[in-house]
């Protein structure tokens, strides 16, 4: 009996090891990183753009409503880019563009804002770039699509047509 | 045209294998000796596959991209040497390379093998030509390299960058040449089964194939490890990812096996081991080759995401594995039971502890590298292994395996006892107080990375005194040992002495540390034929004055558009110094990592050491 067991025994570990390597080939290896959606909001101190007034981000970021979080700076030459995608969604009266100014010179700023016209409902300062690191941020340009307190949506690198029609459907 | 003559004689091929199996079959129970015929059969299929090749290499050196495979992996502006290198660097020509070595390698042994009999000649034959034929099919079925396209692009897409360096250019046909020469093991293992013709003489044989293989896949690994410490960028040489596991776990298999033929070329006495390391060496590869090539793992060895590819190897693999467990359970007589009386202390149990040893550093790098998919697939959880895992689960074992190393070689065959107990214990007191001096001022591990030195440099020592008193008399296995030992010292040395810095830069800035500073001179801009090199340099002052200038480099591909980086290494036979530089997205600093790394350019010296002992084995005169 004991000769007829082992080469079943053989088989059946071979043929579960071909079964799981089957089932592997289909499904898909790319790896892709869970994103952080619906992550709260970092609450953050900041000056306002062009003032001296400090505002807590708690006063900005109210509920049920969509907020584009938009982190620019005029030495950035892809915010160049997204700058006419921007403007076309700052004619939508359902969601509110918030910029944030990120390490950039006051006077360029203006003059940038100035040249192409502002989106913005409110900018905000971060001079050192620390705001931008708290909320997790790539580098400039990036968009974070807010709603509830809650991050919905991150667009990393400068807004394209693509992105803009996606923000569009969702707070439709 | 190229690609037609190419196309063709893949097809030729594989209708000669049709006449090889037929005339094997006929000539197998008919006659005494061994049909010409035959021979000119696998010499004209040979001939064909490099004639195929060569169709391959032409279309690549004159960028026809009416064939699909060359617009794919190829770039006018390409230098000739990584045109030609790009003939195997993608899915197709690669496997057409394995299509290569299988008929080179058959055909060798035919004529090498006069002296043996002729029907275990034949069964070889058959069990190789069922490999060969499975490639060709394979080949011409789901990947054929002379696919032709249709309006011919003016530009090809280019070979990625990262695989355009000397070391990996030669890496793959190195490689392949002990990847796929397991095949013939493989073969000539199942025939002598079934034919019951394991023996001594068969060991002497069969033991020249192994060592062939062996040497180049020692090689092989040793050039894709230089590749990615030069390349990659990384500052490491081995990073237990899944594509060098799969060429080490053969590795493994075949030293194991290199060390069973030992004992049965002496003592006849584990044939069982020889034949189940026979068969999972080749299964091994094949086993790789499908993992890395279905795209089931990702890697850069990834060329194409094609699952039907996958799914063929899967089946062909399992075929070969059933019909080599068939044919090892139901013909293999286990004969000789001199297995059970091996005495506690003489080479044979020496070699069969190492070999446990083997076992289990192979399991350790199978499981780490299969069970991922495994998890994945049963229960959807994704994990990556990485080097924790393996240097937990290998490094302490490697101490009594070193241990072992060095005793083993000086017992007799089949009984034996310590002599000179004396200078054993003396070379043990000297190793664990040089390497207490060496590690004094160590913080973390002290006590591992003590007795890990220690059974290093015992080794080193016990192999060294081995030269002079034996006389180079074994010198193969002396050498191969020194090797070892020498390898594993400069590994630990390395891992245990290096520095690193990662700082960020800019232009005309300085980095300063207790032991040297980094001042940041300038960079230049150059245009090269199929890339624009941006370099940087760098001034390396040392406490006592000398300077060192680096010179690492960036470089932005056109076709297709990736930037690599180029370390700049300056390399004596202390240490390495090690440099790359990074661009930063949007800022005006470079992200420079700096690395001092001792003993590195030894690790090289000491794996050429171990493949340079397989060569005289093979060329010594019994």
């Amino acid at each position: 009996m004991r000769i007829k067991f082992i080469p079943l025994f053989f088989l059946i570990i071979f043929l579960a090891i071909f079964f799981v390597f089957y089932k592997g080939l289909q499904i898909s290896n790319i790896y892709t990183p869970k994103d952080n959606y619906e992550k709260n909001i970092p609450s953050f101190n900041t000056k306002i753009f062009g003032t001296d007034n400090k505002i807590n981000s708690e006063k900005i970021f109210k509920d049920e409503k969509y907020y584009l979080l938009n982190i620019w700076a005029s030495w950035c030459v892809p915010c160049r880019d997204e700058h006419p995608f921007l403007i076309n969604l700052s004619t939508y009266k359902n969601i509110e563009i918030i910029g944030l100014n990120y390490k950039d010179d006051n006077y360029n700023a203006q003059k940038f804002l100035k040249e192409f016209n502002s989106p913005y409902e409110l900018i905000l300062f971060d001079v050192d770039g620390t705001i931008a690191i708290e909320w997790g941020a790539y580098g400039v340009p990036e968009s974070f699509l807010i709603y509830n307190n809650k991050i919905i949506k991150k667009i990393i690198g400068p807004l394209d047509k693509n992105s803009l029609d996606e923000i569009k459907r969702i707070i439709k | 045209m190229a690609s037609l003559i190419g196309s063709y004689s893949l097809i030729f091929g594989l209708f000669f294998s049709i006449f090889i199996i037929f005339f094997s079959i006929k000539n197998f129970n008919n006659s005494k000796i061994f049909d010409k015929r035959i021979l000119y059969f696998i010499f004209l299929q040979f001939f064909f596959v490099v004639l195929s090749f060569f169709g391959l290499i032409l279309s690549f050196i004159n960028s026809d991209f009416s064939n699909e495979t060359v617009f794919n992996h190829s770039h006018t502006t390409k230098p000739i040497f990584y045109k030609i290198s790009g003939t195997w660097g993608n899915h197709e020509g690669s496997l057409l390379l394995w299509l290569f070595v299988l008929t080179l390698f058959i055909f060798l042994f035919i004529l090498r093998s006069k002296e043996q009999e002729k029907k275990y000649r034949i069964l070889t034959l058959l069990f190789q030509q069922i490999i060969i034929v499975g490639f060709f099919v394979f080949l011409i079925k789901t990947s054929n390299p002379f696919n032709y396209i249709f309006p011919v692009p003016d530009e090809g897409l280019g070979l990625n960058p990262i695989l355009q360096d000397p070391a990996l250019a030669i890496h793959p046909p190195i490689l392949y040449l002990g990847y796929v020469g397991t095949s013939i093991i493989f073969s000539s293992t199942l025939a002598a089964t079934s034919l019951n013709y394991i023996s001594k003489d068969w060991a002497t044989h069969i033991k020249k194939w192994v060592l062939i293989s062996w040497i180049f896949l020692t090689i092989g690994i040793l050039l894709g490890s230089i590749w990615a410490y030069y390349e990659l960028g990384w500052g490491g040489f081995w990073f237990w990812d899944p594509v060098e596991n799969v060429s080490l776990m053969p590795w493994l298999a075949l030293t194991m096996l290199l060390h069973c033929i030992l004992v049965l070329e002496k003592k006849l006495a584990l044939t069982s081991w020889v034949i189940v390391l026979s068969i999972s060496t080749f299964t091994l590869s094949m086993c790789g080759t499908f993992l890395v090539r279905s795209g089931i793992l990702n890697s850069v060895h990834t060329f194409a995401n094609d699952p039907e590819r996958g799914l063929y190897i899967l089946i062909f693999l399992f075929c070969l594995i059933f019909l080599s467990i068939f044919i090892f359970l139901f013909f293999h007589k286990d004969n000789n039971r001199i297995y059970q009386s091996f005495f506690w202390l003489s080479k044979e149990t020496s070699i069969l502890v190492n070999n446990w040893f083997m076992l289990y550093f192979l399991s350790v790098i199978l499981i780490g590298t299969v069970y991922p998919i495994f998890l994945e697939v049963l229960s959807s959880q994704k994990i990556s292994v990485g080097p924790p895992f393996y240097n937990k689960l290998i490094i302490p074992f490697l101490i009594p395996f070193l241990f072992a190393m060095a005793i083993g070689p000086n017992l007799k065959w089949v009984k034996s006892e310590f002599q000179n107990k004396l200078k054993l214990l003396i070379f043990f007191i000297i190793s664990l107080l040089l390497s207490l001096l060496i590690l004094k001022n160590l913080r973390v591990n002290f006590l591992l990375n003590t007795i890990l030195v220690t059974s290093a440099f015992y080794l080193f020592f016990i192999t060294l005194r081995d030269f002079f008193v034996k006389k180079f008399r074994n010198l193969s296995q002396n050498l191969a040992h020194f090797g070892f030992s020498l390898l594993i010292l400069s590994i630990l040395f390395n891992n245990i002495f290096s520095t690193e810095i990662i700082t960020n830069l800019r232009i005309g800035e300085i980095f300063e540390s207790k032991k040297f500073k980094i001042v940041f001179e300038n960079i230049e801009q150059k245009d090269k034929q199929n890339y624009k090199s941006i370099t940087g340099k760098f001034n390396i002052e040392n406490l006592n004055g000398d300077i060192e200038i680096l010179n690492p480099e960036l470089r932005v591909y056109n076709q297709p558009n990736i930037v690599t980086s180029e370390a700049d290494i300056k390399t004596n036979l202390l240490e390495d110094k090690f440099m790359t530089m990074n661009l930063v997205q949007n800022q005006d600093y470079f992200n420079i990592r700096y690395q001092i790394k001792p003993f590195m350019v030894w690790i090289w010296i000491s794996v050429l050491l171990i493949s340079f002992a397989g060569l005289i084995s093979l060329f010594k005169k019994r």
